[in-house]
């Protein structure tokens, strides 16, 4: 379902800093299955996913998400592309401060221009499926680690994406918590969602939810 | 020059605009000869981060020119007894040969920046951008008139001086003398009132026509157009006698005082939405057979037929209105 | 209607943001709100005086007609007055007397005018400014220096009422007797004529036979005092607004920076929202909420406190400024007016400028990358 064809991605192209992030990579991803990007820091597994999630074009090769190439769309569309199929969590969480933990779930999902009400209602079911709700309207920077966690788990959810992207989820979590997050992904998982996490935590690409590792070094597949 | 609060404001934010437009058609110029979306290179990521900048800036001008519009005709018409002679817009027009050309401008130019937005509107739909050309090339075309407006305007103003002796409305809307003015009104009544009838009928069945049969963009947006200028005609030649009820007076600025209710207002607006939206139809023709764009090109299309068919009827049903319950009865 | 569901949650979430950044934002409207209440006190201002000498001049009549000898004003005889009267149209002919007194004790210009229904001679009525000049010893009596050299000490029979302070204060309405003596007027002749027509469309024709009647004399048509009223009204005003679009310009850069000089957890947080779904409009439009906002805020707050400096404190700031063209002017209160088409000016002014200057710093946060969030 994830196609990459070729892909490069090299930032400040023709300066003196000039740095080449992913160097060639062709890549098929299958829908349904939890896959980890393992590799040390820098290997471009952070820009790989970030390529993958539409955040940003590759400069060059292809990239085919469901069969439609998503490469050479403007950033208008490659954005709403974004928000329809994927959700993310992000290694230092980004909530937005100040905000309560319910506010931070729905903020995703304010472009599309969904009624207040309906969006709210969904919000605070997808905060009491992890346990948040009696939190919903708390503001994020009075939360735990565990439950920033799992906020940003839900507000990934929040517009019923197929596949969840998350970037050293566990970097700011103790062992508990961070077999309680692969539990979720795992669930997650069950219910047909992808997943594709990247990380060095041997917790995760050690953990028997994993269908897939994909080793990463210098903007290179180093073992599939 | 008269230092007047509009004056300055209109004068400030007409600057400011430009200055802003200079730098969009700098950048337009740029898309049109860098545009590559199949690119992922930085040049062409700027690219498309300038077209977010051109778009709002090219709105925010719109907006500015359907205010400005209404702040000056206003502004002229507050001005008038500084002038002997003038007694509503028309005489402060008239004050200097800028006073015209601004007012001509400031309306072309809405049509202008509107029908950019309604391409722009329509190319920000398609995943290909694929008017991107057309509406850079286009908005070359406008920044150069919106630049000259400006230049205009402030040369008026700086040729207002209150101890100039203008002709006004009376003198300028009379029969009895030579001029383009008075040559409109002496337009005789009864074929323009059939040519304004019979055009509007026509665009609403060519509008209808087009709406459900997707045929005839083109006729409709030029017989909309035709019918607005016979429709401007009238206005001046024999619809203001009635909102005036004064069988000599044609004035078409009057009608914006709070004497007449406001009236020309709604008259302005249904007349100039009527009309954008009517070359906004013409204008997406093309688009139909581009193929990200078939099937949005025709809804805009349907969406803008039906508001300019909206703001022509308005505009007949309030000048039918006026001359109906008008307490002048004309013979002729 | 996702439309305006989508306009409902941006705006919802910019009054958010807006309110998470109280400091920043409330400095801006602190400043944007001074700056409109400078502007608006000005123009309320400048209106009112407009306002308030058209409303004097509302029951003056029509025409005055002056005699002018070597280019100056001089006195008329009231035969003029009679020619005057047979002209067709004319309804009536008045003539008038009033004068300029200089008081040397105070240095002061006194206005003096002889009212008809008046009264005995020996016996004035003073402006509320005049009274307080005065010295508390005189025991109700005003010391008025003649031509010839002698005094005349008035009795004051009592003070003007203060509803139109603007034209009395310096007032003193004296007897035809005592303003005669004082002056030395020759029998027959006062100071100019007023006159009233019946049809006023009529009033240049008459003015025009005036003039061919008695070619020593001008007439002045109240219309052409208030254009010059209008017009000189306007050069004040809109040279104090000329200084004020320096503050103008300041604020701009002002909010220019504000605008680009935006903190690390200002970008992230844009950041964020890109990264999450929202796009480059969706943040631009957030931006235009967001100087809406601040704009109307400032722009309301501005035009209220302007109206109570203008019409509630007797307009402290500017008395000196913008009148002044007499050492005895009191304190006076303008009545409250506001002119809808003055607002929108005001509002142009204002808002046209600091929208365009957030412009492109808005759109350069806008344009933030999505991907910044995950590079760290």
């Amino acid at each position: 379902m994830i196609q990459l064809q070729n892909i490069k991605k090299v930032f400040h192209m023709g300066k003196p800093n000039e740095f080449v992030a992913i160097d060639g990579i062709d890549l098929s991803i299958s829908s349904h299955q939890i896959t980890v990007f393992k590799g040390p820091s820098g290997s471009g597994k952070t820009t790989l996913l970030s390529l993958i999630g539409s955040m940003a074009r590759p400069t060059a090769g292809r990239i085919f998400l469901f069969d439609r190439e998503i490469t050479s769309l403007p950033e208008r569309f490659l954005t709403e592309v974004r928000r329809k199929t994927f959700g993310f969590i992000f290694q230092q969480f980004n909530l937005i401060k100040g905000l309560t933990a319910i506010e931070n779930v729905m903020t995703p999902a304010y472009p599309s221009g969904e009624k207040r009400g309906s969006l709210a209602k969904r919000a605070y079911e997808l905060l009491n499926l992890f346990g948040m709700a009696q939190k919903a309207s708390v503001r994020v920077d009075w939360l735990s680690g565990g439950e920033t966690q799992r906020v940003t788990i839900a507000r990934a959810l929040i517009n019923h994406p197929s596949i969840i992207i998350a970037d050293e989820p566990t970097a700011h979590l103790d062992t508990k918590l961070s077999i309680e997050f692969m539990d979720i992904m795992g669930k997650l998982n069950q219910e047909g969602k992808t997943i594709l996490i990247a990380s060095h935590d041997p917790m995760i690409h050690e953990s028997p939810l994993v269908h897939r590792v994909i080793e990463m070094r210098d903007g290179k597949i180093i073992r599939n | 020059m008269i230092l007047h609060p509009a004056i300055l404001a209109l004068s400030i934010g007409s600057i400011l605009i430009s200055l802003m437009l200079i730098l969009s058609a700098y950048f337009g110029l740029l898309i049109l000869k860098k545009w590559d979306l199949k690119s992922g290179s930085e040049v062409q990521l700027s690219l498309e981060r300038k077209t977010y900048l051109i778009s709002t800036v090219m709105a925010y001008a719109f907006s500015f020119q359907v205010l400005s519009f209404f702040l000056f005709i206003y502004t002229a018409d507050h001005l008038s007894p500084l002038f002997s002679g003038a007694m509503c817009a028309a005489g402060t027009l008239n004050v200097n040969r800028w006073g015209y050309p601004t007012f001509l401008l400031k309306m072309i130019n809405f049509l202008f920046a509107g029908l950019w937005l309604i391409i722009n509107y329509t190319d920000n739909r398609a995943y290909d951008y694929p008017l991107i050309k057309w509406k850079y090339g286009l908005l070359l075309f406008a920044v150069p008139l919106i630049l000259a407006e400006t230049i205009i305007q402030t040369s008026y103003f700086l040729g207002l001086h209150p101890d100039i002796i203008t002709s006004c409305c009376g003198a300028l809307f009379t029969p009895e003398k030579q001029g383009i003015t008075s040559s409109l009104i002496a337009l005789p009544r009864l074929p323009l009132e059939v040519l304004l009838y019979l055009g509007a009928g026509l665009s609403i069945g060519e509008g209808v026509v087009f709406y459900w049969k997707g045929k005839g963009g083109w006729l409709f947006t030029f017989t909309n157009g035709a019918t607005l200028i016979v429709a401007a005609l009238a206005l001046i030649s024999f619809i203001c006698l009635y909102i005036y009820e004064l069988p000599t007076h044609h004035c078409p600025f009057c009608i914006l005082q709070s004497e007449y209710r406001y009236i020309g207002y709604p008259i302005y607006m249904t007349f100039l939405g009527s009309g954008v939206s009517g070359i906004g139809v013409g204008a997406l023709m093309k688009a139909r057979s581009i193929e990200s764009l078939k099937e949005i090109a025709p809804r805009i299309q349907k969406r803008l037929v039906i508001f300019s068919l909206l703001c022509l009827t308005i505009f007949l049903i309030i000048s039918g209105y006026q001359m109906a319950f008008s307490n002048l009865k004309m013979v002729f | 209607m996702t439309w305006i569901e989508k306009q409902r949650n941006i705006l919802d979430y910019t009054l958010s943001s807006l309110f998470r950044r109280k400091g920043k934002n409330l400095a801006l409207i602190g400043v944007y709100t001074c700056i409109v209440f400078f502007l608006a006190s000005v123009m309320f201002f400048t209106y009112a005086l407009k306002r308030e000498a058209a409303l004097i001049l509302k029951d003056a009549p029509e025409m005055m007609v002056q005699r002018l000898l070597a280019g100056r004003h001089d006195l008329i005889p009231l035969d003029y007055g009679e020619m005057i009267q047979k002209i067709r149209g004319v309804e009536s002919v008045k003539g008038r007397l009033w004068g300029y007194y200089f008081d040397p004790t105070n240095g002061a210009n006194y206005t003096l005018m002889v009212n008809e229904k008046h009264f005995d001679s020996g016996s004035v009525i003073i402006g509320k400014g005049i009274e307080k000049n005065l010295p508390g010893d005189q025991f109700g009596t005003l010391p008025l220096k003649a031509q010839d050299g002698s005094y005349l000490f008035l009795k004051i029979k009592s003070t003007l009422s203060s509803d139109s302070e603007l034209v009395s204060s310096d007032l003193i309405l004296i007897s035809e007797t005592d303003f005669k003596k004082i002056f030395a007027i020759p029998e027959g002749y006062v100071t100019d004529l007023t006159v009233r027509v019946r049809n006023p469309k009529e009033l240049t024709t008459i003015a025009t036979k005036i003039t061919q009647l008695l070619p020593d004399t001008r007439p002045i048509l109240r219309d052409e005092i208030l254009r010059t009223y209008d017009a000189s009204f306007n050069w004040r005003g809109g040279l104090l607004l000329i200084i004020l679009l320096g503050s103008i310009l300041a604020f701009v850069i002002l909010a220019w920076e504000k605008a680009s000089g935006l903190s690390m957890e200002e970008k992230r947080e844009i950041g964020i929202l890109k990264a999450i779904g929202w796009e480059t409009s969706d943040i631009l439009l957030m931006k235009f909420w967001e100087g809406t906002v601040v704009s109307l805020s400032s722009f309301l707050l501005g035009v209220i406190l302007a109206y109570l400096h203008i019409f509630f404190s007797s307009s402290v700031m500017f008395e000196p400024v913008l009148k002044g063209w007499a050492v005895l002017y009191p304190k006076f209160r303008l009545t409250p007016f506001i002119d809808f088409y003055q607002v929108v000016a005001l509002l142009f002014l204002t808002v046209v400028p600091y929208t365009i200057a957030t412009l492109i710093p808005s759109w350069r946060t806008a344009t933030i990358d999505p991907d910044m969030v995950m590079r760290g």
